[in-house]
This record gives structure tokens, C-alpha cells and sequence, in this order.
């Protein structure tokens, strides 16, 4: 057995320019990363203050850190993949098959796991515990293992680019394609470990999630006067702690198909392939409202605030959210109506499926009911809000019409399936986070992200993105599969010239979002949120300072009703001060997390590459880290009231000089809470 | 916080955390029923694939199967002494019936480990058809379960010699606890729905 496994110098990719280019775009990126960090001299902070750190707000703020780098890293991808298809045809464009389909891959693969559950896990973090009054979540050191094998998940994909391949397979990696069989080499495997890994921390994301809003609300938040973000973030762990599990067993078994040479889904020796299928499904569906939900919360939150207006059907919205949560494991089997099942099989699931649009309906009509009558103020946020609800209907009509089984057996694996669910998670997943992203900046950083680039980044993504995926539609229509490398077909080639200019107009607007990052740093001292509360607020979250002390809340608030922020102001009783501060306890910083992540990382590497000896190695230092962190009965520590009282002191120093309402030089502002005409 | 905590007096607050502990775990158990459930689908769904090669008539042994659910019913039991001695504060009751349980379980995980290097010897190992991989899988699962209870038990044995009965460690112990029940109940499930039907 060799010292490496199957890990050779051959394994470099010096094969080909643009794989080589790729590798050298990472260990350049990941270079500079740490030449910044270290021409700052801020090895000590993000190591002490950040890796470590086991603050919800903090892994907050990293996970989306992640979530941002990976949109960049899927979004070359994407572009690769519009460029390509955009010249290729009657040729073989500029990217060989190989490396075409390994493409597809990775971008389907980082866009969900790597991309949207990092961002939807990193909003969570940040919000979720301050809308319900908590000081931080209920399992904050296993919140940092979720965060850093999520991480090591991304590594994984990252470090195929340099050492290896990536899979072929496709971000779903149906078998027997999948098996050891027909793709040996190391791309399954990658993929395999990056999902598996991160599951695991999505699995306990959820659970930590669901404990922390069952166990630690503030006295007075009852469930039915959660935030509506909460809410979804409610259900979608519900949903990750029930549906992950189906996907550690599909890939588990591969992973065991492909490394010992089990028969679970190989074409011979009684393997069953469609079990793969329905396993990977039994998750995948599921998985679709876990990253849809919570940015369903965010649009409900950003669309009562900015249209000044409680929201409309704070109780349908809840029943539609649970509604969703439970339809979405009865639907799986429309993603393979063609696998042969019987007609009555497939007419139960497709009923199912045109049934889930309904609370869906409901919720697009509470969200304009909101918008009804309100005095709407057209931040960024609420711009990513309407063009969502705008594209997002159109995606849920293609939705119905693939819901059909005779329609789907015509449209299967065409281009139309592509631009459906990219009509779906695009308007319906990203620009809810990027909403959340925007709306919530000010709380994570104590100032506003500019307002301007933010418009222009969202014109540039809703151009783009029709630009991009309505062709898709016709040319589903016109019966192009999706993942073509190239194609001898005329009448397409238009339409993919189209889509690629489309794709180019979505990179301004990643462009966009990168400058108002950077104009937003440099102009800070001119947006600062001095108040806590930017926008006029309505929960718990805005109660906070910006950003949030440690503790969250010095007093844990008291809650009255729905609104509890907009209620508290409209009393005036938060902003009174205490007589007397408490000691607060607060969870000491730990490398434990990370250690365990990066333990998972190598392992994750060392099972690629046959590495066993490497393997067992780092099982045994995640076992060593869990019984030392297990034995370890003083994870705290307290922070005296004198500490807490110079903290609240300095903010209350810092509310006397700032205005009473942020937005009250707005021209679109309603004026301060009142009470609310009983209507 | 705990630092007088020879006692097993806590305070709301800590209360309010082991609560929250358990709640978690009891989470943790139901996302692994679901590991469980997709797992023995999946053995269901293959039980007929033998292809050409051994079925579970020939490969079972209604005697090892039969001592290996003694071994675990046992350790239940034996775990439930444990917990009852805990809740009296009785350090070397709990000491004794937790390495008790231990060597149940160890021998649980003798017979297993016979029962699969057996198989694996007489060419019906997990690559040799789809219904072994799912037996396999599934059973091996709950081996690996045991087996990292087994570790835990060591390590709860460990603290309760170093730290005492203390109120973390024995909110672990509960939840040890926890966890060594469902692998029985998960066990209970296997023995009807692979070693009976297999060999009836």
C-alpha cells in the first residue's frame, strides 16, 4: 500500500491551461488572502477574535463570508458554461468535455451546499437569536463544528481544482455514471466527502436552530409572536434535522459502492440504482424549502418595514410556512417522473406538487396585501423584495406546468427544467439573502452598505438574470438537454448568445455588490447606524446595538405582542435603563471548532486519495478534541455588571447623540410608531 | 460555574442547559432514526437481490443473533441500574454497573464482529451482492453506534472517577443513557426485520 493512496505528482493539473489556470486562480486567491492578513498584522484578531470565536453573530458573519466567496467561485462557472455554450456550435468551443462537465458539477454543487446554506446558516446566525431575545444560540460551541466542517465541505471543492479532478457527475451524482465503474478516479470522491462532511454540520445547524427558538425565547415570546424569519427558520431546521439524514444514506452508500466495492446502486451483483435516486430526492426535495423558507422570512420582514405597515397575514404565513415544511417530503418523486414509475405513482406526486403552490399563492398575496396601502420606500432590500415576487410567480407557473407528468416526460432534462429552478432560486433564494444581506448589514457592522451600488446591483441581477434564463425556456421548448458541451443545431445558438450576454449583465451586478462593499468601508463614517435600528424597525433584532455587544441584550426584553420592537417604541419602555446591570455568563473562545473542521477537512482528503493511515489519524483527533471539549465543565465565563454597565453606558452616551429615528430624513418616511388603527 | 459543583444541586440557569442538552439530543436521535429508517428501506427494497450468491437463510445464526440480543437487552437493564444508582448518588454503584454494561456491550460487539469476519471468510462479504451491502450497511451502522457508545462509556467512566457525580457529568450520563436505549430499540427493529424474516 503506498505512503499517499493513490495521491501522485501526476495529479498536479500541469494537463491542461485552463485547469491550470483554475488551480492557480485558488492558491493565489488563498496567497493573498494571507499576504492581506498579514500586511494588516491581524493574524492575532482572526485567529483570537474570529476562528475561535463561538459568538452566533461572529459565525454568522463568517459563514456568509464563506457563502460570498463561493457565489464567486460558482458564478465563474456559470460564466464558463454560457461561454462556452455560446460559441460551441458546430465546434468544440474552448472547454473539452472533461472539463466541461466538471464545471456543471462544481457549479451545482457549490451554489447549494456551498453557496446558499452557508448564507442561509450565516443570516440565521446573525438574526435569528436577537429576534427572539436570546443572548446567544442554545449549543453555541457546536454551532462553530457546523460552521467549520461547512468550511472544510467548501475546502474540499476548492482544493479539487488543485489537486485532482472534480466529478463529472453532476451536482445530483446519479448512478451507475457515479459508481467506481464508469468514473473511477478521485471527482466523485470529492464531491462525495464536500457533501457529506457539510451535511453533518447542516444536520447539527438544524438541531442547534430548533433548540434555540423552542428553549431560549425571551419571557413574553410566544411561538405565535415569533418574527416571521424566525418562523421559517422554525420550520427549514425541522426540515434539515428530517431530510439531511436521507442524504448522508444516498451518499454514504455510494461513497461505500465506490471505496469498498458495495453493490447498493451498481448495474450488477443486485444493485439498485433508482434507490439512489429516491434517496438523493427524499432530501433534495426538502432541501429546496430549507433554502427557500428562510428567505421567504426575509422578505417578510423586509417588506412590512419598508412598506411601514404591519404585516398582512401574520397567521396564514405561519400555516402556509408549516404547510410547505410538511408537503415538501411528499413531492420528491417529481424530480425523476421518467424513472417509469406507474401512472398512478407519478399522478399522486404531481397532484402533491401542484398542491404545494398554493400556500406558496398565499404568501405572495400576503406580501402584497403588506404592500397594499403601505407608504413603500424603495431601499435595496425591498428592491430585491418586488423583483422577486415579480420573477419568482413566473417561476412557479413553469413550476405547475413541469408538475404535469405528460409535460414533464416532454420537458426532462431540457433546458426549460434549468431555467425553471433558476427562476425559482434565483429570485426566490438569492435575492432573499441578498436582501437579508443588505438589510441586515448595518447589524452586523454598525453602518448601511451604500444604497446606490445596491440599486445598481439589483438592476443589474434582474436584467441579467431574465436575459440569461428566459432563452432557456425556449430553448427547452425547442428540445436542447441540458449540459451540452456543444451542439449542431442553428436555431439555438442565438438564444445561448442571448443568455451568455445575460450572464455577463449578472457578473456587473456581482461587480456591484463587490464595490458597494468596498465604497460602504471607505465611506462608513457617513452611514453609520448609530441607533441599532436603521430602518425603522420592527422586531427584536433592531432592539440590539450595531453591532451587537456580545451579550445581545443587557436586560432580556420583555415581549407584548407581534412587532415587539415597534410595540416596545411605541411604549417607550426598552430604551429606559436599568437600575442595576447582571453578571452575564458568555461562551469562552474555543479552537476546538475549528480543529475539529480542519480535522474533518484532511480526513475528507485522505479518503479521496486511499490516505487510510491519514484518515484514521484525523478520527482520532476529532475523538481526542470531542472527549477534551466533553470534560471540560468551566466553558464559560462571566462578564461582571460593572463590564455590562460601562458597555450600556457608552451606548445609551452614544443614542443621546444620534437621531431619534434614522429614517426620519427619508422622503418616503410614515413617521414614528403610533398606535395602530384597530382595522 | 460549577467549580462547588461536588453537589448535585444546580441552578435554574444550569437546569434550563441540561434541559436544553437533552432536548437537543433527543433531536440528534430522531435525525438518526431517519439514518436508520432510510437504511433498513433500503435493506428492504434489496433483501431479494441476492444475486446468485448466499440469502440470509443460509447465512444467519438464529443462536448468534439470539445471544447477541441478550448481550443488548441486558446492557439496557444493566444502564438502567446505572441511571438508578445515579439518581441515589451512589459513585461506585454507578462505576459498577456502567463497566458492567461496557462488557455487555463489548461482548455484543464480539459476536457481531464474528458474525461479519465469518461471513467475509466464506465469500459472502458486503461486495458480493446488493442484499449483503444493505446488510452489511445497516447492521454495521448499529455496530458503529455501539461501538461509540462503548468509547463514551469509558470516557463518562473516566469522569465520574476524576470529577465525581457532579452535575454536568451526570446529565451526560443521562444522555448516554439516552442514546444506549435507542440502540436497543434500533437493535429490537434489526432482529425483526432481518434476523427473523431472513431466517424464517
Amino acid at each position: 500500500m503506498d505512503f499517499f493512496g493513490r495521491l501522485t505528482i501526476d495529479s498536479l493539473p500541469f494537463y491542461s491551461a485552463i485547469a491550470a489556470s483554475g488551480a492557480g486562480v485558488t492558491v493565489l486567491g488563498a496567497l493573498s488572502v494571507m499576504a492581506v492578513i498579514t500586511y494588516f498584522g491581524a493574524w492575532r484578531l482572526v485567529l483570537f477574535d474570529w476562528v475561535s470565536s463561538i459568538d452566533h453573530k461572529k459565525i454568522g458573519i463568517m459563514y456568509v463570508m464563506v457563502a460570498l466567496v463561493m457565489l464567486m467561485r460558482g458564478f465563474i462557472d456559470a460564466a464558463m458554461m454560457r461561454s462556452q455554450q455560446a460559441i460551441a456550435y458546430n465546434n468544440e468551443g474552448y472547454l473539452p468535455p472533461d472539463h466541461f462537465d466538471q464545471i456543471f458539477s462544481s457549479h451545482g454543487t457549490i451554489m447549494i451546499f456551498f453557496m446558499a446554506m452557508p448564507f442561509l446558516s450565516g443570516l440565521i446566525n446573525l438574526i435569528m437569536p436577537q429576534q427572539i431575545g436570546s443572548r446567544d444560540v442554545a449549543f453555541p460551541f457546536m454551532n462553530s463544528i457546523s460552521l467549520w466542517l461547512t468550511t472544510a465541505g467548501a475546502g474540499l471543492v476548492l482544493i479539487s481544482l488543485v489537486i485532482g479532478k472534480f466529478s463529472t457527475a453532476g451536482w445530483t451524482g446519479y448512478p451507475p455514471y457515479s459508481g467506481s465503474q464508469f468514473t473511477p478516479g478521485v471527482g466523485v470522491d470529492y464531491w462525495l466527502w464536500a457533501v457529506l462532511i457539510s451535511g453533518i454540520g447542516s444536520t447539527m445547524s438544524g438541531i442547534n436552530f430548533l433548540v434555540t427558538i423552542v428553549k431560549c425565547r425571551a419571557p413574553g415570546m410566544t411561538m405565535f409572536r415569533l418574527p416571521l424569519f424566525t418562523w421559517t427558520v422554525f420550520v427549514t431546521s425541522i426540515l434539515m434535522i428530517f431530510a439531511f439524514p436521507a442524504l448522508t444514506v444516498a451518499c454514504g452508500a455510494l461513497m461505500l459502492d465506490r471505496t469498498l466495492g458495495f453493490h447498493f446502486f451498481t448495474n450488477e451483483a443486485g444493485g439498485n440504482m433508482m434507490n439512489y435516486i429516491n434517496l438523493f430526492w427524499l432530501w433534495g426535495h426538502p432541501e429546496v424549502y430549507i433554502l427557500i423558507l428562510p428567505a421567504f422570512g426575509v422578505f417578510s420582514e423586509v417588506v412590512a418595514v419598508f412598506s411601514q405597515k404591519r404585516l398582512f397575514g401574520y397567521i396564514s404565513l405561519v400555516l402556509a410556512t408549516m404547510a410547505i415544511g410538511i408537503l415538501s417530503f411528499t413531492v420528491w418523486l417529481h424530480h425523476f417522473f421518467t424513472m417509469g414509475s406507474s401512472a398512478r405513482v407519478n399522478s399522486f406526486f404531481g397532484t402533491m406538487t401542484t398542491i404545494i403552490a398554493v400556500p406558496t399563492g398565499v404568501k405572495v398575496f400576503d406580501w402584497l396585501l403588506t404592500m397594499y396601502r403601505g407608504r413603500i420606500i424603495f431601499k435595496p432590500p425591498m428592491l430585491y423584495t418586488l423583483g422577486f415576487l415579480v420573477t419568482f410567480v413566473i417561476g412557479g407557473l413553469s413550476g405547475v406546468l413541469l408538475a404535469l407528468p405528460p409535460i414533464d416526460y416532454l420537458m426532462h432534462n431540457t433546458t426549460f427544467l434549468i431555467a425553471h429552478f433558476h427562476n425559482m432560486i434565483i429570485p426566490g433564494v438569492l435575492f432573499g439573502y441578498l436582501a437579508g444581506y443588505m438589510f441586515w448589514f448595518p447589524k452586523a457592522f454598525g453602518f448601511k452598505l451604500n444604497e446606490w451600488w445596491g440599486a445598481a446591483s439589483f438592476w443589474c441581477w434582474i436584467i441579467g438574470f431574465y436575459l440569461a434564463f428566459m432563452p432557456l425556456y425556449v430553448l427547452g421548448l425547442l428540445g436542447m438537454p441540458r449540459r451540452m458541451e456543444h451542439y449542431e443545431i442553428a436555431a439555438w445558438q442565438p438564444h445561448l448568445i442571448v443568455a451568455a450576454i445575460g450572464a455577463f449583465i449578472i457578473f456587473l451586478g456581482i461587480v456591484c455588490l463587490g464595490v458597494q462593499l468596498a465604497v460602504s468601508i471607505r465611506d462608513r463614517n457617513k452611514a453609520l447606524d448609530l441607533t441599532g435600528d436603521p430602518w425603522n424597525g420592527r422586531s427584536l433584532e433592531w432592539a440590539t446595538s450595531s453591532p451587537a455587544a456580545p451579550y445581545n441584550f443587557a436586560v432580556v426584553p420583555q415581549v407584548q405582542s407581534i412587532d415587539a420592537w415597534w410595540d416596545m417604541r411605541r411604549a417607550a419602555s426598552l430604551m429606559s435603563r436599568p437600575a442595576e446591570y447582571e453578571d452575564i455568563s458568555i461562551p469562552k473562545n474555543t479552537f476546538i471548532g475549528a480543529v475539529i473542521g480542519g480535522a474533518g477537512f484532511v480526513f475528507g482528503f485522505a479518503m479521496v486519495w486511499y490516505i487510510w493511515w491519514l484518515a484514521i489519524l484525523c478520527l482520532a483527533v476529532i475523538f481526542v478534541a470531542i472527549v477534551i471539549r466533553a470534560s471540560d465543565d468551566d466553558t464559560d465565563y462571566v462578564m461582571p455588571a460593572s463590564e455590562v454597565k460601562k458597555i450600556e453606558d457608552a451606548r445609551f452616551a452614544q443614542l443621546a447623540k444620534a437621531p431619534k429615528n434614522e429614517m426620519a430624513d427619508d422622503p418616503g418616511f410614515a413617521g414614528q410608531p403610533m398606535p395602530e388603527p384597530s382595522t | 460555574m460549577t467549580a462547588a459543583a461536588d453537589t448535585m444541586t444546580v441552578t435554574p440557569q444550569d437546569a434550563q442547559k441540561y434541559e436544553e442538552k437533552e432536548f437537543g439530543f433527543w433531536l440528534y436521535l430522531m435525525s438518526d432514526a431517519i439514518i436508520f429508517a432510510c437504511l433498513f428501506a433500503t435493506y428492504l427494497v434489496m433483501v431479494g437481490n441476492a444475486a446468485g450468491g448466499p440469502t440470509g437463510k443460509e447465512l444467519f445464526s438464529l443462536e448468534r443473533a439470539a445471544a447477541e440480543t441478550a448481550l443488548l437487552l441486558f446492557s439496557s437493564t444493566t444502564f438502567g441500574v446505572a441511571a438508578v444508582a445515579l439518581s441515589q448518588g451512589d459513585r461506585s454503584k454507578v462505576l459498577l454497573w456502567l463497566a458492567v454494561t461496557f462488557a455487555l456491550g463489548a461482548g455484543f460487539i464480539f459476536l457481531e464482529f464474528g458474525e461479519f469476519a465469518g461471513m467475509i471468510a466464506e465469500g459472502a462479504g458486503p461486495d458480493r451482492s446488493g442484499f449483503l451491502s444493505a446488510f452489511f450497511t445497516l447492521v454495521g451502522t448499529h455496530g458503529l453506534h455501539v461501538s461509540v457508545g462503548l468509547l463514551w462509556i469509558l470516557v463518562m467512566i473516566g469522569q465520574v472517577l476524576f470529577k465525581g457525580l457532579t452535575a454536568p457529568v451526570a446529565s451526560r450520563v443521562m444522555r448516554l443513557g439516552l442514546f444506549w436505549h435507542f440502540l436497543d430499540i434500533i437493535w429490537v427493529v434489526i432482529f425483526s426485520v432481518v434476523y427473523l424474516p431472513g431466517l424464517l
